[in-house]
């Protein structure tokens, strides 16, 4: 059974008023419990606000989202209890910290559960763990921290609530490239050990191509293509006519079979390019064709 | 549900009240004040009745909007009303128990209400047809003789131009931490008030954090670009009064004219 399913979700902003705005329009869709799924689109095509509802922050305008095989709308005074289960990190989750010690702020979310304090405890040290935090940190004001360091405390914030469905938008945002490897890396870790569904928003098609399995490409409020790495960026050219930028590596192969060399054109992380690259050459140049 | 809050209530157009300049306005809308209440006969608030329905008319300002600008203060206008119809004494019209209504008493107390609703209806006009920024610009330069004993004319605009710029940033800041807050499952929603209160702590101190954050890069952006205060500042909007400004202060000044002579020929009342 899909973990989340939507069926012709809908959500249009001020609605009967001159603004009015859709901003995610007849979206239906069904990921499956353990994805690892890349979400993007650029600026203002609606995965933001679709990712929103996703954990009832957003009510649709019209359509059904199912968590578990649940209608979350069916009983609005439960909402609280679908955020527990699909986590949601924020762009920026760095200013949303306010607790007076890391560990504090981590706990916030699972003392909303009305967990025991050993349980609290636990998931608190686990979470901090996944993210990389020492234990010398947890006494400390998480606003003496880096960057870097508070962005996977807020991170860990929402891991310890160990939800079924873990959503990161940009989580990599405004962070050097060391930061954002590390991240990521964490990220996939989690997702191997914990076997969870991941929904990670980014606007780098190359962190997409190398971290998930499958890609939700979003384009005018609307899914555009939902399907394996490997099978959507087999179409980059429909990719970049929405505006989007495929991953170099794609572009140079993308374009040196358009032009007649025998490569195939769906190749989209550096080590996949070795590979193919490696097997022509050991092939005695038949690629000179 | 925090972004359906305005402040300032200007409405965009092109009309003449639009373009007028905002110093003109700020003085008409004290010229209209005055002349609200130096009226002392009906005959005169009708001068300031029609010199508002007149304004109304030529700003392109839908009518409803008066009446939204009216909600906030009607238990004041009703308060009034109520004082002046029961406590004004002269000749009796209605006397039961502790109740006395007298003939000045219901006057008054109409004559009073009228008023505040064109004191309300005439400034709200103002802030209606005046940009905020332009409105700070105005108020700037008709202090600036201020200047001369002390005041600091020009750091308090620059201060209402920097929170009326800032409002809806942080309006929009809230929203997006209450979001991360509720996504962690803040509750915000339920509970007595001892509760709600403490539940505003993780919205409120990462909104504090911000927005002394974002006050920190401001001063240095503005540093960076050789901001000094008032000496030696040149604006790049100047403000010109244009023949419209001079009309306008004609029909004003024809007005609180009108009002005076209706008040000395026709002393009818009170």
């Amino acid at each position: 059974m899909s973990v989340i399913k939507t069926e012709h979700l809908t959500h249009t902003y001020s609605q009967g008023t001159s603004y009015e705005q859709a901003a995610v329009s007849d979206v239906n869709l069904e990921i499956e419990p353990g994805e690892l799924i890349g979400v993007i689109g650029h600026t203002g095509s609606g995965k933001s606000t679709l990712i929103q509802h996703f954990n009832g922050l957003l009510r649709p305008t019209s359509g059904k989202i199912y968590v578990d095989g649940e209608d979350i709308w069916e009983n609005p005074k439960e909402i609280r209890r679908i955020r527990f289960k699909v986590g949601l990190v924020f762009q920026y989750p760095e200013y949303q910290l306010f607790e007076d010690t890391v560990y504090k702020d981590i706990a916030f979310g699972p003392k909303n559960m009305g967990l025991s304090e050993e349980e609290i405890d636990r998931r608190v040290k686990e979470a901090a763990l996944f993210v990389g935090l020492k234990p010398h940190h947890m006494e400390k004001s998480p606003f003496e921290l880096s960057g870097g360091q508070k962005r996977r405390v807020a991170i860990a914030g929402v891991i310890a609530m160990s939800p079924e469905v873990l959503i990161l938008d940009e989580p990599t945002a405004g962070l050097d490239p060391k930061g954002r490897e590390r991240i990521l890396g964490q990220i996939l870790e989690y997702h191997r050990e914990q076997k969870k569904t991941i929904l990670l928003v980014s606007h780098s098609m190359e962190d997409v191509a190398k971290y998930t399995e499958k890609v939700l490409v979003m384009n005018h409020g609307k899914v555009a293509m939902f399907d394996e790495v490997e099978k959507v960026f087999s179409r980059s050219r429909e990719i970049e006519a929405m505006g989007l930028a495929v991953p170099q590596v794609s572009r140079v192969f993308l374009s040196l079979s358009e032009k007649g060399w025998p490569v195939p054109a769906n190749v989209y992380t550096v080590d996949q390019a070795k590979t193919v690259l490696e097997k022509i050459l050991k092939q005695g140049g038949s690629a000179n064709a | 549900m925090l972004k359906d809050i305005t402040i300032g209530q200007y409405f965009p157009g092109k009309s003449v009240l639009h373009r007028l300049d905002p110093r003109m306005k700020i003085l008409l809308t004290i010229g209209y004040i005055v002349m609200l209440f130096t009226v002392s006969n009906p005959l005169g608030l009708c001068v300031g009745i029609l010199f508002l329905i007149f304004a109304y008319a030529i700003s392109g300002i839908p009518p409803r909007m008066i009446t939204k600008s009216l909600k906030p203060v009607i238990p004041i206008i009703i308060f009034t009303t109520v004082l002046n119809m029961f406590f004004v004494k002269g000749d009796p019209l209605f006397d039961w128990w502790i109740i006395h209504i007298s003939r000045q008493g219901l006057l008054t107390a109409v004559v009073m209400t009228i008023r505040i609703i064109c004191l309300i209806a005439g400034t709200s006009l103002l802030t209606y047809t005046t940009s905020p920024i332009a409105l700070t610009d105005g108020l700037e330069r008709l202090m600036k003789p201020l200047k001369k004993i002390h005041f600091p004319v020009h750091e308090l605009s620059m201060m209402m131009t920097i929170a009326l710029r800032f409002i809806p940033t942080l309006i929009e800041e809230t929203d997006k931490i209450m979001n991360a807050q509720k996504a962690r499952g803040a509750d915000l929603e339920s509970g007595g008030i001892m509760q709600r209160a403490k539940a505003l702590v993780p919205i409120l101190i990462p909104l504090f954090v911000s927005a002394f954050r974002r006050a920190d890069e401001l001063a240095l952006a503005m540093e960076c670009r050789c901001y000094r205060g008032d000496a030696g500042r040149t604006r790049m909007k100047q403000l010109h009064y244009s023949w419209q400004d001079g009309v306008a202060a004609a029909m004003t000044v024809a007005c609180i004219g009108a009002v005076i002579a209706v008040n000395i020929f026709a002393p009818v009342m009170f």
